[in-house]
């Protein structure tokens, strides 16, 4: 096992307003080694992009409170100062998001979005900032790239403008790329073009990628290591292929259960997970997916059940469950 | 109406932020009934599980009233001083206007406070105190016939524009941009100069210029209303038009209405004064109206200051609960808001 | 652009003949004789009889509207039968002292507005945002005149007591000791062209004042305007792109927030124009500025149809330009709208 480049050590968020508290994230721990590419699976509001944007710092600075390590190269990132941490973003660490056309700057030209990167990270001038931003453009595979860097955002296509905001995270050459839901807003197609020229990127340079999506075929054609997560925890972890063959907590069983198949008869029923999120129960009382848990028993009410390997289950296959699947 | 709302429950709250985006669920919402939960599990849910009943708009927009201390700070003037307006003539140590000091005045010097007459006399001889009691009665009855007028008039206007749409809706609201070009004030000194210098010129003259105002609203709510999903889906049941445009779009657009009514009794109290300035008010000085009196008293601004201040700060409080209050509720009102 | 201008402007005609209907109709149908109010209670019939032929009040109400328009057309606005002089001359004599005024106001607002509502978002919640809010509702109650007055009296008259306070000068547009030379009748502009910087600086303490009182409000709505927009631009997803991407914080806030920010509060500014010509009627009496405003004071008390129907249409053209000027500057900062 490679010396891990993030290591997020029992990450907690918790919001603050008015009259609610929520917790957002509660205890989290996984880490990226170089090269890696770590998927992190749940539903909305699971806390999975949470952590991220806690790691980053970029989470409001009222009412929220971020507790738990998170070391990089040996640094602990919560405790850096803002302009430390300005520093390493988009230099070390970078971020692509979900939505591209509201990710992005309406009134800003493309090419001075991705330049702004350069310029704030590296000693360069404006022009070979701009001369460089072509070649990274072209490079994330938007033709006629020159003529691009000059128009807005509204001028390109969902794809264009997904692949200009990956030029962008790029621009420095990060150590570590964290990609939420990248493609989540895009059409099929172009879905598969963009995690293609992800996995291309990274597999050249060797950058570590955290991949945060609710979709397992994203997780199965890309990522090493898979997290599950629910309700602000992570239920179930283990290497993709492990994951896929063996599912044990009884909500990633549903997530696969709940894709459907087309090598089975067509009258054959889906098997959806029953309720919504918000049936949930807190971890300090019970297993949060226990209300929508067909398997859930008496049993499963016990405060803060662990994440831990199964007897008949590998060592790097933990998982949080009373009433695991079968193997 | 609860029907036609969104439900506001937990999901709404979940996020600490507004910058953490719901997404809506990708869970299939399969009803939950039909798992049997075990007993200890459902126990301990308790109250960690789901409100299904949610809020209606206008309770939880009367929860979030209550909360903001600035609209219970707007409605406590308001009712202070609708209070006032209306017990003036208990209130009041003596008769408005009355006049029956002006032995005691001259030009250069006021008499000085005195028990019977707390805040002194007014430079027509009456009582300062009784005459500021008196204005607010006066205010109150501008504010409100005019506010009234103006939401009339632009309640057809409005009301023309949105229902019928088309040629209608595109000549009445080149009517309104016209009328919302020319600046409220010199709309209202228009009218007021046409009708001469009556009570009733003035209130005509402020609701003229609120008519555009409330007719953009409502067209525009009317219109928006009108585009919503819950609107269609009543037209594809089959309900007629005059059961859909009463049941449901009016009762929608009346929140707008009824901040912009609040905010436009703010300006009414305030324009009665600028009015009043222009030589366009009450004609009988001596009347008991704070926009009148400020006017008044501006030739003895060195010599006794307080005849500004007081209807001054009358003025400014009185204005300063409406806009609180209309705001807070538009901020009440508005789903989206949660700052 | 150059086609969206276009359009722009011509949808200008149809308000502006609109209006010139309305007005013409309303301002007719006062009550009171002008020929009476013009010549007095004691005028003989046949005087009243000469100066309704002279300035056409005798002629049937559509020959009326139609010679208006003639001479609007023209840039024609009629003459004041009270003075005897041309509404567009007298409006051109006074224009720049009102100009003067409304762009001093609107700087001082501007100036002081767009930081200080940019501040308040920035600490939503904080000290600064809770002063300046409330700070900016007391600038929109208090009335325009009374809020003149009090720095007139408190900063230019003196107090009993407070007499250091008065450093400013209370009324006019320059000091009667200065023999400034004019050129534009843009006293400030003059005094710097001709070099004559005494004039100037003197011109700009004359403003000080009337700009504050004049400025209060829009003062207050920009500041309101620009901490909600700084405020919704802040939850951006952009904004939190520019600061994944580790950009100085100053860049984040000049290139990502303000410039979005500030789309919303130049619609807002252009609004402005037409409190700020109303405002300057209360304004310019106070401070007896001899401006367009205190010339509508004057026509107002007196009835004076030609000068109260040619200050709205005025107006109107005014604020419709200013207003153009502001779609074309969105158009300019905005992209989207360009290329639509």
């Amino acid at each position: 096992m490679r010396e891990p480049l993030l290591e997020i050590d029992n990450l907690s968020v918790t919001f603050r307003r008015r009259r609610s508290v929520t917790r957002a994230v509660d205890g989290v721990s996984y880490s990226v080694a170089p090269g890696e590419i770590v998927g992190v699976v749940g539903e909305s509001g699971s806390g999975k992009s949470v952590t991220v944007l806690a790691l980053m710092g970029l989470l409001p600075d009222r009412g929220v409170e971020v507790t738990g390590q998170v070391r990089y190269n040996g640094r602990d990132l919560l405790s850096l100062g803002d302009s430390e941490m300005a520093k390493l973003r988009g230099r070390e660490i970078a971020m692509v998001f979900q939505d591209p056309i509201s990710s992005l700057n309406p009134v800003v030209p493309i090419g001075v979005q991705v330049s702004e990167v350069l310029l704030a990270h590296t000693k360069t001038t404006r022009k070979a900032a701009m001369a460089e931003s072509v070649d990274l453009l072209r490079r994330c595979g938007i033709p006629d790239p020159d003529r691009r860097l000059k128009e807005y955002p509204h001028q390109l296509s969902g794809g264009m403008r997904q692949r200009a905001l990956i030029a962008m995270a790029l621009a420095c050459k990060p150590k570590l790329l964290i990609c939420d839901e990248p493609t989540t807003a895009l059409d099929v197609t172009i879905q598969a073009q963009v995690l293609e020229l992800l996995k291309e990127l990274v597999t050249d340079s060797g950058t570590a990628m955290i991949m945060i999506t609710h979709d397992l075929g994203v997780v199965a054609g890309l990522c090493d290591q898979v997290n599950v997560m629910y309700s602000g925890r992570i239920v179930e972890a283990a290497p993709r292929g492990e994951l896929f063959a063996h599912p044990r907590h009884r909500y990633t069983h549903g997530l696969l259960a709940s894709i459907p198949r087309l090598d089975l008869p067509r009258g054959d029923p889906l098997h959806p997970i029953p309720g919504t999120p918000r049936d949930t129960v807190a971890w300090a009382k019970a297993c949060a997916f226990a209300p929508r848990c067909m398997h859930a028993t008496d049993d499963c009410v016990r405060p803060d059940l662990p994440l831990q390997p199964l007897p008949d289950s590998p060592p790097d296959h933990p998982v949080r469950c009373v009433h695991p699947a079968e193997a | 109406m609860s029907a036609d709302e969104p439900h506001r429950s937990r999901t709404d709250d979940q996020w600490g932020d507004d910058d953490l985006p719901v997404i809506p669920d990708i869970a299939v919402a399969t009803s939950v009934g039909l798992i049997e939960r075990p007993p200890l599990l459902a126990e301990a849910m308790g109250d960690d599980g789901v409100h299904e009943e949610g809020t209606s708009l206008w309770k939880g927009a009367f929860q979030r009233l209550v909360r903001n201390p600035s609209a219970i700070i707007g409605a406590v003037i308001v009712a202070g001083f609708v209070l006032i307006a209306v017990f003036a003539p208990v209130l009041a140590p003596y008769e408005p206007a009355g006049s029956q000091w002006i032995s005691q005045i001259t030009p250069s010097t006021l008499p000085p406070f005195s028990p019977e007459h707390p805040l002194g006399l007014d430079p027509f001889g009456s009582d300062l105190l009784t005459q500021l009691i008196f204005g607010a009665r006066q205010s109150l009855i501008i504010g409100v016939v005019s506010t009234v007028l103006g939401l009339i008039g632009g309640a057809i206007l409005g009301g023309l524009a949105g229902a019928f749409g088309g040629w209608v809706d595109v000549l009445v609201m080149r009517l309104v941009d016209i009328l919302l070009s020319i600046p409220s004030l010199l709309l209202a000194v228009s009218v007021a100069a046409v009708m001469g210098r009556q009570p009733l010129a003035i209130m005509v003259a402020i609701a003229a210029a609120q008519v555009p105002i409330f007719a953009r609203l409502l067209r525009g709510s009317m219109l928006s209303e009108s585009r919503k999903d819950y609107v269609l889906a009543s037209w594809s049941l089959g309900l007629r038009r005059r059961t859909i445009t009463m049941g449901h779009v009016l009762p929608n657009s009346l929140g707008p209405v009824l901040v912009q009514a609040t905010l436009s009794l703010a300006t009414a109290i305030i324009e009665v004064a600028a009015l009043s300035y222009l030589g366009l008010g009450d004609p009988d000085p001596a009347v008991a109206e704070w926009g009148r009196m400020l006017v008044k008293a501006q030739e003895r601004l060195q010599s006794a200051p307080h005849l500004t201040l007081f209807p001054g700060i009358c003025i400014a409080v009185t204005a300063l609960g409406f806009t609180l209050l209309g705001e807070a509720l538009r901020e009440a009102l508005d789903p989206k808001s949660r700052r | 652009m150059l086609r969206f201008a276009v359009r722009r402007i011509l949808l200008l005609v149809p308000v502006l003949f609109g209006l010139s209907v309305l007005l013409f109709l309303w301002l007719r149908a006062l009550p009171g004789d002008p020929a009476r109010a013009l010549l007095g209670e004691k005028a003989t019939p046949e005087a009243i009889a000469r100066i309704n032929a002279q300035y056409g009040f005798d002629q049937p109400i559509l020959q009326q509207y139609l010679t208006y328009v003639g001479q609007l057309v023209r840039g024609d606005f009629g003459s004041s039968p009270r003075t005897g002089e041309p509404v567009v001359e007298t409006f051109l004599l006074r224009f720049p002292a009102t100009i003067e005024l409304a762009l001093a106001a609107l700087l001082f607002a501007v100036v002081i507005g767009i930081p200080l509502g940019y501040l308040a978002a920035k600490r939503a919640g904080g000290m600064i945002d809770t002063l300046t809010v409330s700070a900016s509702l007391a600038g929109v109650v208090v009335p325009v005149f009374v809020l003149a007055y009090l720095l007139k009296v408190v900063f230019a008259v003196g107090l009993p007591g407070w007499e250091w306070l008065a450093v400013l000068p209370s009324s006019g547009r320059q000091s009667v000791t200065i023999d400034a030379t004019h050129v534009t009748n843009f006293y400030v502009l003059d005094g710097l062209l001709t070099g004559e910087l005494d004039a100037a600086w003197d011109a700009i303490l004359h403003l000080i004042l009337p700009a504050i009182a004049l400025g209060s409000i829009p003062l207050a709505i920009i500041v309101r305007m620009t901490r909600a927009s700084v405020l919704d631009v802040l939850h951006e997803d952009y904004v939190r792109t520019a600061r994944a991407k580790g950009l100085p914080s100053g860049l984040v806030s000049r290139r990502h927030v303000l410039r979005n920010a500030l789309l919303p509060v130049t619609t807002t500014i252009g609004l402005q124009t037409g409190a700020l010509l109303a405002g300057a009627v209360l304004t310019e009496s106070v401070f007896a500025i001899n401006g367009i405003g205190s010339y509508l004071f004057e026509a107002i008390s007196n009835l004076d149809f030609a000068v109260l129907q040619g200050f709205i249409v005025f107006i109107a053209l005014v604020y419709a330009l200013v207003n153009l000027v502001v779609d074309l500057l969105y158009g300019l900062i905005d992209p989207r709208l360009r290329t639509r």
